[in-house]
């Protein structure tokens, strides 16, 4: 079928401003972090020592979403793909009910999970002092993109048959899941993973309430940094963000393309 | 069948659910029963009944609804152009910009909006050159605009572009035989048959915009918005009942929309 000669130049340039859109802001943080001075311009030259200054003034948050990200992701992991397989075997109400309330910490905004947390556990002092406060708070906001990930990549094969008939075979329960399920739901188990990883390391508004001023991660750091820093050094920050963002991002798409029909990423980032 | 045994694995996941975030959240709307101090009602009535909290609300959705119609109306066509041209050169990388602000949270969308519109912004830059004028956006309700169509679009563009691309092309073949202008297809067949996958994606970036904390948080705390009330009640006045009334009036609201959302998406779904 042929397009209107219109609607496809139309389509085109508003493409093109919405790309603008949101990638020259992004390049501007690119600049404003590698330039001398940002206020005179490109002119006054190209420098690494913010990012220099950075890591030296932020190191250590780095190091600890990283680690936040690992435990989160292992503990996702652990209870996740359990979960998933007990959804995949029971597709009725019951189980649909069950996503639902596990996506529930998704739906509600952060601000308001973060409280309820605080209002129930931050009494307990080592707990509230502790990084593990902050990891809870990811595993419940990162849960639901790992179980459905997991669910995707369990769907395609006919998983439920193979099982079955593993068991007339005598297989154990313990086997069938580690050599039947979890190789079959790879896919989905590493799609999962860097969801799980991305949406961690930039996770802000329940952190935010969570942190302590020892238990610090990057994205609190970088409010920080936009309040109080000059602009070069939160760009540098920022850059460096982006550069710990842009492999998971590409691994994403890279996956997704292979693994779903439409090739779109599910991730929504806390806002 | 030997199915049931395995539900046993499922219980570590329900368990943190059921302890970290079900009693907490009972716990929650059970403190926004409380009475306050120095007031004789509870933080509920308080919230429904005073006008600087109404004020909020009322920001916050007019806000949200505004973000979440421009957000539609540009997505639209560059989700109609990108289906369309499933082929060109070029159209990966595309794709890739498009996506990658998905990863940003909500404080780095919030520094992102003033270096291109703050004090030292382009856009000020621009404006004092053109008109001599200066032209600051990124502090008030405008920035907070710009803020949340800057991470709603991302998230929009996938979803109308899956719904385009499932759009029977024969009914558009048909009707461009029997002579209709491509305004009129578009609007007598393509709009029609992207009602649903709209009325799901606007639900989602409505839910998305009201509980938007860190776009905010980063462009400043003045700017009158439900999640900056509940955040400055707890932490500046420590009114716990008053707080935590408004995270679970807010928390509802974002759950009903994005369960419309899902409900519409699963139908539209189906029908494919």
């Amino acid at each position: 079928m042929t397009h209107s000669r219109f609607d496809t130049r139309l389509g085109l340039t508003i493409t093109l401003v919405v790309t603008a859109f949101l990638i020259g802001p992004v390049l501007l943080s690119v600049t404003a972090g590698l330039t001398k001075n940002y206020f005179v311009g490109l002119s006054s030259g190209l420098t690494l020592d913010w990012v220099t200054q950075v890591w030296d003034l932020y190191a250590d948050t780095i190091w600890r979403s990283y680690g936040v990200a690992l435990a989160t992701l292992a503990t996702t992991t652990l209870i996740g793909v359990p979960a998933a397989w007990v959804l995949t075997l029971f597709p009725g109400r019951l189980s649909r009910l069950l996503e639902e309330l596990l996506t529930l910490p998704v739906a509600v905004p952060g601000l308001a999970t973060a409280l309820a947390l605080i209002v129930s556990w931050g009494s307990v002092g080592w707990l509230r002092s502790s990084v593990l406060f902050i990891v809870i708070g990811h595993v419940l906001f990162t849960l639901p993109f790992m179980v459905r990930a997991v669910r995707a990549g369990m769907q395609g094969a006919d998983l439920v048959v193979l099982d079955e008939a593993a068991a007339t075979l005598g297989a154990s329960r313990r086997q069938r899941f580690f050599d039947i399920i979890v190789p079959a739901a790879r896919s989905g188990i590493v799609t999962g993973a860097l969801t799980v990883v991305t949406l961690s390391i930039g996770e802000f508004n329940l952190t935010w309430l969570l942190h302590t001023p020892l238990t610090k991660t990057l994205p609190v750091g970088l409010a920080d940094s936009y309040a109080s820093m000059r602009l070069e050094v939160a760009s540098a920050y920022t850059l460096v963000f982006l550069l710990m963002l842009l492999p998971l991002m590409v691994g994403l798409q890279w996956f997704a393309a292979r693994t779903t029909r439409t090739g779109s990423i599910t991730l929504g980032a806390s806002t | 069948m030997g199915r049931r045994a395995w539900l046993i694995i499922a219980i570590p996941a329900v368990t943190l659910f059921i302890a970290f975030w079900l009693l907490p959240m009972a716990k929650l709307a059970g403190l926004g029963a409380a009475t306050p101090q120095g007031m004789d009602v509870s933080a509920y009535w308080l919230v429904l009944t005073q006008p600087r909290y109404w004020q909020s609300l009322a920001n916050t959705v007019g806000l949200s609804l505004a973000a979440t119609l421009a957000t539609l109306a540009i997505a639209l066509p560059v989700s109609r152009f990108l289906a369309r041209h499933p082929a060109f050169p070029g159209r990966r990388v595309l794709m890739s910009l498009l996506i990658f602000p998905l990863a940003f949270p909500g404080v780095v969308v919030g520094f992102l909006v003033i270096l291109a519109t703050g004090r030292q912004g382009v856009l000020n830059t621009l404006a004092k050159a053109i008109s001599g004028e200066p032209m600051v956006l990124a502090y008030g309700m405008a920035g907070l605009f710009i803020g949340y169509l800057y991470f709603l679009l991302p998230r929009t563009i996938g979803v109308l572009m899956a719904a385009v691309e499932g759009i029977d092309k024969h009914w558009l073949e048909a009707a461009q035989t029997l002579g209709a202008s491509p305004w009129r297809r578009f609007v007598d067949i393509e709009l029609p048959a992207l009602t649903s996958a709209l009325t799901a994606a606007g639900a989602m970036c409505f839910a998305t915009a009201m509980g938007a904390f860190g776009t905010v948080f980063t462009l400043g705390t003045k700017i009158d918005v439900l999640p900056i009330t509940i955040y400055d009640e707890f932490t500046n006045y420590a009114n716990i009942p008053v707080a935590a009334a408004l995270s679970v009036v807010l928390g509802l609201a974002t759950w009903a929309a994005l369960y419309i959302a899902n409900t519409l998406a699963s139908r539209s779904a189906q029908r494919r």
